[in-house]
């Protein structure tokens, strides 16, 4: 049977129900919510039809500045340190046996599926003053006596990195299993270290690859939601937090949703700006 | 690298991903309602209180229930969307793939508030059946990439054979494509079970008030303090993602699907 273009109306048939949940379910929402953006707030957390900036005008406080250089900033951060954790990880674990590589991706999509909600629970677990790091840095001798570790911005660092890292893994692992292996071997046989290698040859061959894998890790950490309230003070907030914040406890909805409205652009610019970087990386 | 510095850093990570689990499965066995590791005395009573304390019973049972519906939802919504785009010539109808991706790319946030503020517009917001629809949504992106993985493994040659012989599209579908795609249909489902258990933030803004799931049950609990029911609830959740996991991997080409799923999401 090869592809045919659609005949008639029935030939459609498969597609009503599978587009029809889409337009309704995930169209219809994101217009909503920026209908809703432009709607004037009442007092009690009412919200009535207009169509005014004022939700808009918010982002040139110098509150919303600084959440927002905070958030780019963290991001930034995690998309950095989890790539660099995680190209020689990948790479390394391009290189074992079978079985291993399943063990592996098999813990590393089990963490990658944790909820926000427990990973920000067993970091705050981990870093508490009671439980593990703390009484391991007493019994070195790096502490006098056991203290919290969080709330702090290491915490809120660290738990996002842990979440961010499996997801970078798995998101360089395709593209890694793919490189021609020769590639490496070629430096080996002409004396290279493996270090030397993998920085000569391996990350200059992948540079596109590291690139689109950046942007996509920030994008991914921009997301996130809970860690920062969780793991952090009031100051540690991100755009997320602030949107969820506003949304159900301040109950502004206008302003979360102009807000929620200002990370979709800032997203899908850089989603078209990692196409580009793939693109480029194809004409290569 | 040497070997030894190879190892070395397996375990660096490996320590790094795994060391908040330990402690919190170690805390999870203590027997005293206290937040201590390495644990005093040992106990398995944290999480038998899973299932006895009519709480954490009732968020048990709305996560399942909700995880169990919606990822059969979304694979109901994938599943015509990818046979008509690996059966048709329809080159616009590929926006709906991009729909069905969108979701999962944005940040969470942006998700749950358009729902939000879509149930509160049509008057439905709390409703349990709303979080079902938002999860189905939210977490389409999966069975669509496997199935569209699972359909473009298919010979296309072995459908013409049967069309010849007469089958028509139905017939088709039923005898030969679905056993062909059944392992990709199954691991779509798995993942959007598992991912929809552990989702927080589209729950929490579609029926936040009226319905706790376990992740809003945990969250719920952490701000009036420290229960080790979550410490146990925690573990259950990894035990439970690696195992289905797990299975999916033995049934099915894990670093195959995984290959596919990244190049999809860029």
């Amino acid at each position: 049977m090869k592809r045919e273009r659609p005949q008639s109306i029935a030939d459609y048939g498969p597609l009503f129900f599978p587009a029809g949940m889409l337009l309704i379910f995930f169209v219809v929402p994101f217009g909503t919510m920026i209908t809703v953006s432009f709607f004037q707030r009442q007092e009690g957390g009412f919200y009535t039809p207009a169509f005014v900036l004022s939700n808009y005008e918010r982002f040139l406080t110098p509150f919303f500045g600084g959440v927002l250089s905070f958030s780019l900033m963290l991001a930034v951060t995690v998309a950095i340190c989890c790539v660099v954790l995680a190209l020689p990880f990948t790479y390394l674990l391009s290189r074992l046996s079978r079985r291993l590589q399943v063990f592996w991706l098999v813990a590393l999509l089990s963490i990658l599926s944790l909820s926000e909600v427990i990973i920000g629970f067993a970091w705050s677990t981990l870093l508490s003053r009671t439980g593990g790091l703390s009484n391991l840095l007493v019994a070195v001798g790096l502490l006098n006596q056991p203290v919290a570790l969080f709330p702090s911005f290491g915490a809120v660092l660290t738990g996002m990195i842990y979440q961010a890292l499996p997801y970078t893994i798995l998101v360089l692992y395709p593209a890694i299993v793919r490189l021609d292996p020769t590639l490496m071997e070629a430096a080996r046989t002409l004396g290279s270290s493996p270090v030397r290698a993998f920085f000569n040859v391996l990350v200059p061959a992948l540079r596109n690859t590291i690139m689109a894998t950046l942007i996509m890790v920030f994008i991914f950490a921009l997301g996130s939601y809970l860690l920062p309230q969780i793991l952090g003070r009031p100051q540690h907030w991100t755009l997320s937090v602030l949107i969820t914040d506003q949304a159900i406890y301040q109950s502004n909805m206008p302003f979360a949703a102009a807000m929620a409205v200002f990370l979709v652009l800032v997203t899908l610019g850089l989603v078209a700006l990692t196409l580009l970087v793939g693109r480029k990386g194809e004409k290569a | 690298m040497t070997n030894a510095l190879r190892r070395l850093y397996f375990v660096l990570i490996g320590l790094f991903l795994a060391m908040p689990l330990i402690v919190v499965a170690g805390v999870s066995v203590n027997a005293k309602q206290t937040l201590a590791f390495p644990p005093q005395g040992f106990s398995l009573s944290w999480y038998g209180q899973i299932f006895t304390n009519p709480e954490w019973r009732s968020a048990l049972v709305a996560s399942v229930i909700l995880a169990t519906t919606s990822a059969a939802l979304a694979v109901l919504i994938a599943l015509p969307l990818s046979w008509f785009l690996w059966r048709r010539i329809a080159p616009w109808a590929n926006i709906f793939q991009v729909l069905g991706i969108a979701p999962f790319t944005l940040p969470p946030v942006i998700t749950a508030l358009g729902f939000l503020t879509f149930w509160a517009t049509t008057g439905f917001y709390g409703q349990a059946w709303t979080a079902v629809i938002g999860h189905a949504i939210f977490f389409v992106t999966l069975p669509l990439v496997t199935l569209s993985l699972g359909f473009s493994a298919i010979d296309r040659s072995l459908v013409e054979a049967a069309a010849t012989m007469g089958a028509d599209d139905r017939t088709i579908f039923r005898t030969v494509v679905l056993p062909l795609i059944r392992p990709y249909l199954v691991s779509g489902y798995a993942f959007a079970f598992v991912l929809s258990l552990n989702e927080y933030i589209v729950a929490y803004m579609t029926v936040g008030f009226t319905l706790e799931t376990l992740p809003i049950k945990i969250f719920n609990a952490l701000r009036y303090g420290y229960t080790p029911t979550m410490a146990s609830v925690t573990i259950l959740f990894v035990a439970t993602a690696a195992v289905i996991f797990s299975l999916v991997a033995k049934f099915g080409d894990l670093p195959k699907l995984l290959g596919a799923m990244a190049s999809e999401e860029k």
